[in-house]
């Protein structure tokens, strides 16, 4: 069972592996492919943006992300408006808000990589043994799935999340706890059509052990679903990661995350705008990047599966 | 038929156990004392006892969860541990506000994404079609506070349109009721594009045209509701998405629905709140689906029931 495993980094791995080789479109391959369309193009340039910003925050971010400078509030103790010394201005406690949006796209990235890591490992594993074993064992982690679908997955996230008081980790098994369902539904609906098919059957009539059939024949088929879901889902855990730190159970300050900028600068969103609308574009940004390349891995990948979900 | 709305409401009903278990056991395996919350810090060890065992937290766990079961079967959600009042009262205070913003949200999200979704479909590939794709794609990346926020300070504070929260006028249901229903128009208008462009394609539509109806007719009389037919289904999982956000988009903007009753109780730890709100919201996420499941064969022969 341990097959699904190895292939999962793949998912993840997807968009560094396209931004670090040059754009030479070949015919056939799938970076290339996406390289070729202007969404997938935008989305992987947006996230290999990101990627760069969060791994060379020391070396970008004109200040520490957690000094209160001595001029980074007005005489009156307000934030800083965006200027030469602080790019986008200061917040609420007079700290340049460039340097931590940068070391906040490292949280961001993180959570959203390792929760959905976790998630797809979980949702694929669950909707596999589920629709390939079949019998109780599949009835009844499906019962088991449903039951999660009818959590209010949010609620579920913000109690968890208040309960422990979170750090990085915990917020990222929050996240991956409520998120895996979508994938084993996916998985498990893959699955069981797989298995009826011919090529399935026949292996199995030649007497391949089933264990050989799956990870020789039904975990490739089920690849590109789960690199697509996988993709798509990384949009998801960074909206969640955003949601769970502006209501200030997410990752806890003084660590930035984008969505913990915004929850504690908020009260000034009507005299500092730049505080709650710059980190709040970087979020629409970074789950827009992911949902637009999963939806080209979608095409790409899988024209069957186009328009399915 | 018969038989089958009977298992899946058997169905649902035995995924509402089942979410009452696991929130129970989230949720009473909490770090977190009741009993000496509710005496408060300096009440003696003998007090805090008396109360543990008047509320049977001192009972072991399934007996604790039959007493509930017990008292929910007759429609007693417990008391609140920090206000003095039963959870299904201010369940049922709270209600209609949250109820009121879901009208809202769905009316919002139905007219801007349907028609969205038409125009889209209808100049397909064009410049129209790919900037109402790209709006829609950024809407579904868009998280709830943003939008909210935003349009808080867009039509708020900056043009003084409507309140800055708050609840009692139609005034003050329009920004959050805009906030879900732009969220909401992305998925609707992507569906009802593709769902267009499915029924553009068949027979019966060129039939209509070939004997002489206006394009608007046409276009109304039956490619509209035909593409409308997997849509509806939506609406009743729309309902479920709709239920596990509306903590934030309550707390946006202060309206004093379940989602803020919820918020409030998190913060305090107040147990049977939480758990009491988890379950209406799971119910409504049950009955959304299964509405979506039997109301769709109904409207579309096509549409086998399993």
């Amino acid at each position: 069972m341990n097959s699904p495993v190895g292939h999962l980094p793949v998912t993840d791995g997807a968009a560094p592996v396209a931004g670090g080789g040059r754009p030479v479109p070949r015919r056939h391959g799938v970076f290339g492919r996406l390289l070729r369309r202007p969404s997938s193009l935008f989305g992987l340039l947006i996230i290999v943006l990101i990627v760069i910003a969060a791994v060379g925050a020391p070396l970008f971010a004109p200040w520490d992300p957690n000094e209160q400078s001595f001029d980074g509030l007005t005489i009156e103790g307000a934030p800083v408006p965006p200027s030469a010394t602080y790019p986008f201005g200061t917040d609420l406690l007079g700290r340049d808000l460039l340097s931590r949006l940068l070391y906040g796209a490292r949280t961001s990235l993180f959570i959203g990589i390792v929760a959905n890591g976790i998630a797809v490992l979980i949702g694929a594993t669950v909707g596999i043994v589920a629709g390939y074993a079949g019998g109780w064992l599949g009835a009844g982690l499906m019962r088991f799935t449903d039951l999660m679908m009818a959590f209010p997955a949010l609620l579920l996230a913000i109690v968890l999340a208040s309960i422990f008081q979170p750090s990085v980790w915990i917020v990222a098994l929050v996240i991956a706890m409520v998120n895996w369902v979508q994938m084993a539904r996916v998985i498990y609906t893959e699955t069981r059509s797989l298995k009826e098919r011919e090529f399935i059957s026949a292996q199995i009539a030649i007497g391949s052990g089933r264990l050989r059939v799956l990870g020789r024949h039904v975990l490739p088929h089920l690849l590109s679903s789960i690199i697509v879901f996988g993709t798509l889902g990384i949009s998801t855990t960074v909206l969640l990661e955003a949601t769970l730190g502006y209501l200030g159970v997410g990752v806890q300050p003084p660590t930035p995350s984008w969505g913990n900028i915004i929850f504690e600068n908020q009260t000034y969103f009507s005299s500092a705008p730049w505080l709650v609308f710059i980190p709040g574009a970087l979020i629409v940004l970074l789950a827009l990047a992911f949902n637009l390349v999963g939806d080209a891995l979608r095409d790409v990948l899988d024209p069957t599966l186009k328009g399915r979900h | 038929m018969g038989g089958h709305v009977a298992r899946r409401l058997l169905d649902s009903v035995l995924i509402l156990l089942g979410v009452s278990f696991i929130a129970f056991l989230l949720l009473y395996l909490l770090p977190a004392d009741p009993a000496r919350q509710i005496a408060g810090r300096s009440a003696t060890a003998q007090t805090v006892q008396n109360i543990r065992e008047q509320l049977g937290l001192d009972l072991p766990l399934w007996q604790q969860y039959a007493r509930y079961l017990g008292g929910l079967l007759q429609g007693d959600l417990g008391r609140s541990y920090l206000q003095r009042s039963q959870v299904s009262e201010l369940v049922a205070a709270r209600l209609p506000a949250t109820l009121l913003l879901m009208a809202g949200a769905i009316a919002c999200e139905l007219v801007l994404g349907l028609t969205m979704g038409v125009i889209a479909a209808l100049r397909r590939n064009s410049r129209t079609d790919s900037a109402l794709m790209i709006v829609s794609f950024t809407t579904v990346s868009a998280p709830q506070f943003v939008v909210g926020i935003l349009l808080l300070y867009v039509f708020a504070v900056q043009l003084q349109w409507f309140p800055i929260g708050g609840y009692g006028t139609w005034q003050h249901l329009v920004l959050p009721a805009l906030t879900l229903g732009i969220l909401g128009a992305g998925w609707y208008s992507r569906m009802m594009r593709s769902s267009m462009i499915d029924v553009l394609g068949q027979d019966f539509v060129r039939t209509a045209n070939a004997k002489g109806l206006s394009r608007l007719r046409v276009l109304m009389r039956h490619v509209v509701p035909n593409a409308l037919l997997p849509i509806i289904a939506m609406i009743g999982i729309d309902i479920g998405l709709f239920m596990s956000g509306i903590v934030v988009v309550e707390s946006v903007f202060g309206w004093p629905g379940i989602g803020q009753l919820a918020w409030q109780a998190i913060q305090r730890v107040d147990i049977p709140i939480i758990m009491g709100v988890t379950l209406v919201s799971a119910c409504a996420i049950v009955i959304g689906n299964l509405l979506a499941d039997l109301i769709a064969p109904l409207i579309d022969p096509r549409i086998k029931l399993r």
